[in-house]
């Protein structure tokens, strides 16, 4: 199933899709159906992908019959789409996301206008998200970035008012200044290694050493990509932009962009591309550390339900980070637990607050009360999303942290771990104080009529 | 130092590009910074092709292909799509614009007060 | 006068654009059709033709290309010209590979039809590009009028 003819339907069928919403919007009913279809069409490649791949193996698409590794004039031409573990671990995680989040849309979309603009643009995110995953060039790899960023940009900003509009446009002028880093790290490493090829200049940059112009690439990649997963001291966009967004949205956001467009490619470009030094362990290290710490502090004071979810994304993004900082196999395990974790439970806990909003018409904690004994099955899902997100030992989110954990403690570093721990503890904190203040408690007279 | 002046140039328009998006509160001069900053980063990105005395890399019937003497094609190529790309991004932010000075009245940044931090 | 009169720029505009308007949507499509043989193609072709729609919107104002073109007809034009691409494209997985040139690979430097599906290709990509832009222009001036109409 997993083939080379296959790999590039991972594009393909969310363009189609989006093309053909885009022609078909008359019909009653297509872009439900397209959006849906596509994403269960989609989702079940990524299962094949992951049951069929052996260990260390790599499936290679050559795009245009180029032949990637052969050498015309000395250089190596055409653009390789690369599937590996890694990679079909993410799409299960993307696909399966966008699939629950297509369902999820099909009523939730009623009450905006234009549904069809609504899938077309998701699919079109989609597309950019897969093609970010399974491209082996830097410059593809770029352009994939974009085409998902542009169309979050435009789905931020789907509501139209005031905060969406300008939250979308923050988003959209740090967005543009971080793909500019981004193209522009990929031009030196263009110009100095001579080639896109993301194995070959893994093997070019292994035998030559340059390491001014290697810091230097460090730096931009680090910044730009920092950008778009929203790791602390660039992570200004992102409280505004995730609640902006429709709820189905900001799932998608919270749950898989930020990860695919930051964290994956972070991994990406800094374990295989440049290979993984002390320096690189250390700042990656460093950066979730603080982004752990400020995500979890800011969001113990948000009142606005999605946005104390938005500061909680950046937290778990950190603790994701410090994982893949830490480097060890056991830490790495840990950081694609957490991630594979994060990515549920964000998703149904932002889907939970668009369920909330939905009846409720209100994200305001201080407005709401008393809401479990009217949306019986919401409550049930949030606290199971919330206990997992705040670390409480039955769930899922538990294990993930515990590895992490673990693991900072087995490669000695102590301060690390118990950073880690204290910062798990403010989790619970305040994922405990948006139960209190949503479900328990007296009910409030203008949500007795809710069904 | 002549060879330097286009590098420094490009340097030179990143900064001012950057220094825009930072210092200025009217929106479309955010956006025109934007601009200038992406342009800069084109500009560098043909310069990594030149080479001196080297000719376009076009394919003709009357001219022989000398691969030593033309410049990198590639580097075209990409500019080409990341002028697209920034087509794209720019014509979504003055339509951004456009839709604030419609909600606010004011392309001036300091006077949207929605968000907080 | 007649009311038409009234709309758009000047009178020594008029006659200017409509000299001009069909020699650049010519210039247009011969870029667009020696894509594979000169510099340019469908990006530059698309948008010199969406220029020339342009530049009659900017002459005789708005509601002239609303005469040519249905309501919303751009973006059906512009998500044909998507497909059409990806079409192609995925028909390279019958033959050989994804963007697999199945049609005279080896193709004849500097003759018209040659270079198999690249010149189709940037026939799809110039009615994506051009319809794009056009798009984007309108709704430009649509969101201006819709301000001024309020004010």
């Amino acid at each position: 199933m997993i083939t080379e003819s296959t790999i590039p339907l991972f594009v393909a069928l969310p363009l189609a899709g989006a093309f053909l919403t885009v022609l078909l919007k008359k019909i009653k009913g297509i872009p439900d159906t397209f959006g849906v279809m596509v994403t269960i069409g989609t989702f079940v490649m990524s299962i094949f992908a992951v049951l069929q791949l052996e260990i260390g193996q790599k499936v290679i698409c050559n795009v245009g019959n180029w032949g990637g590794f052969q050498e015309v004039l000395g250089k190596i031409v055409g653009i390789q789409l690369v599937v590996d573990g890694l990679t079909a671990f993410m799409l299960v995680v993307v696909n399966f996301i966008a699939f629950l989040v297509a369902v999820y849309s099909v009523n939730y979309m009623t009450r905006y206008t234009e549904k069809w603009q609504f899938y077309s643009l998701f699919l079109l995110m989609l597309a950019g998200m897969n093609g970010v995953l399974i491209t082996g060039d830097m410059f593809n790899l770029f352009v994939f970035v974009e085409i998902a960023s542009i169309a979050s940009y435009a789905l931020v900003a789907f509501g139209t008012g005031k905060r969406e509009l300008e939250a979308s446009f923050k988003y959209a002028i740090m967005g543009g200044i971080a793909s500019l880093l981004i193209l522009l790290g990929v031009i030196f490493l263009y110009s100095n290694t001579g080639t896109l090829n993301m194995a070959d200049m893994t093997r070019i940059l292994a035998g030559g050493d340059h390491p001014a112009l290697l810091y230097f690439v460090f730096a931009l990649f680090l910044t730009g990509f920092g950008l778009k997963a929203a790791l602390v001291p660039f992570h200004a966009w992102l409280p505004d932009a995730h609640p902006s967004a429709p709820a189905p949205i900001s799932a998608m956001l919270s749950g898989v962009l930020i990860k695919a467009l930051g964290v994956y490619v972070i991994v990406r470009i800094f374990y295989t591309v440049f290979g993984f030094t002390h320096e690189i362990s250390l700042v990656l290290m460093t950066m979730g550390a603080i982004s752990m710490g400020v995500g979890a502090l800011v969001a113990l004071r948000q009142w606005d339900l999605k946005r104390l979810l938005a500061y909680s994304s950046i937290s778990q993004v950190g603790f994701i980070m410090l994982g893949f900082g830490i480097g060890t196999p056991l830490a790495i395990l840990g950081a694609l637990f957490h991630l594979f974790n994060h990515s549920m439970f964000k998703s149904l806990l932002f889907l939970d607050s668009g369920a909330i909003e939905y009846e409720a018409h209100t994200r305001d904690l201080k407005e709401m009360g008393g809401l479990a004994k009217k949306m019986p099955v919401t409550n049930g899902t949030t606290i199971i999303g919330a206990m997992s997100l705040a670390g409480i030992p039955p769930f899922a989110g538990f294990w993930s942290k515990l590895i992490i954990i673990v693991a900072a403690v087995q490669a000695n570093h102590m301060k690390l771990a118990a950073w880690a721990v204290l910062m798990s503890i403010v989790t619970i904190a305040y994922v405990l104080k948006a139960i209190r203040f949503a479900f328990l408690g007296e009910l409030k007279k203008q949500f007795a009529n809710i069904t | 130092m002549d060879a330097y002046l286009p590098y420094l140039l490009c340097l030179v328009l990143f900064c001012i590009g950057i220094y825009a998006v930072i210092s200025k509160r009217n929106i479309i001069k955010i956006i025109i910074g934007v601009i200038i900053a992406e342009y800069a980063v084109n500009l560098f990105l043909i310069l990594v092709s030149y080479k001196a005395g080297g000719r376009s890399p076009i394919f003709s019937q009357t001219q022989e292909i000398l691969p030593e003497a033309m410049v990198d094609p590639l580097p075209h190529a990409l500019v080409l799509t990341s002028i697209v790309i920034g087509l794209a991004t720019t014509a979504f932010l003055i339509a951004l614009a456009v839709r604030l000075y419609g909600k606010y009245g004011t392309f001036d940044n300091s006077r949207m007060r929605e968000l907080r931090g | 006068m007649s009311k038409e009169h009234d709309r758009g720029m000047t009178i020594s505009v008029k006659p200017g654009t409509r000299l001009t308007v069909g020699l650049i949507f010519l210039f247009g499509i011969y870029i667009i059709l020696h894509g594979h043989l000169t510099p340019g193609g469908g990006f530059a072709g698309g948008v010199i033709v969406a220029l020339s729609f342009i530049n009659l919107d900017l002459a005789f104002g708005g509601e002239v290309s609303a005469r040519i073109f249905a309501k919303g007809s751009t973006s059906v034009v512009e998500a044909f010209g998507g497909i059409m691409f990806l079409a192609l494209a995925l028909l390279g997985l019958q033959w050989g590979g994804f963007f697999d040139n199945f049609l005279h690979p080896d193709g004849e430097p500097g003759m018209l039809i040659s270079a198999g599906i690249i010149p189709l290709e940037n026939i799809a990509i110039s009615l994506k590009v051009g319809a794009g832009l056009f798009a984007i222009f309108l709704t430009l001036i649509a969101l201006q009028k819709f301000e001024s109409e309020k004010k």
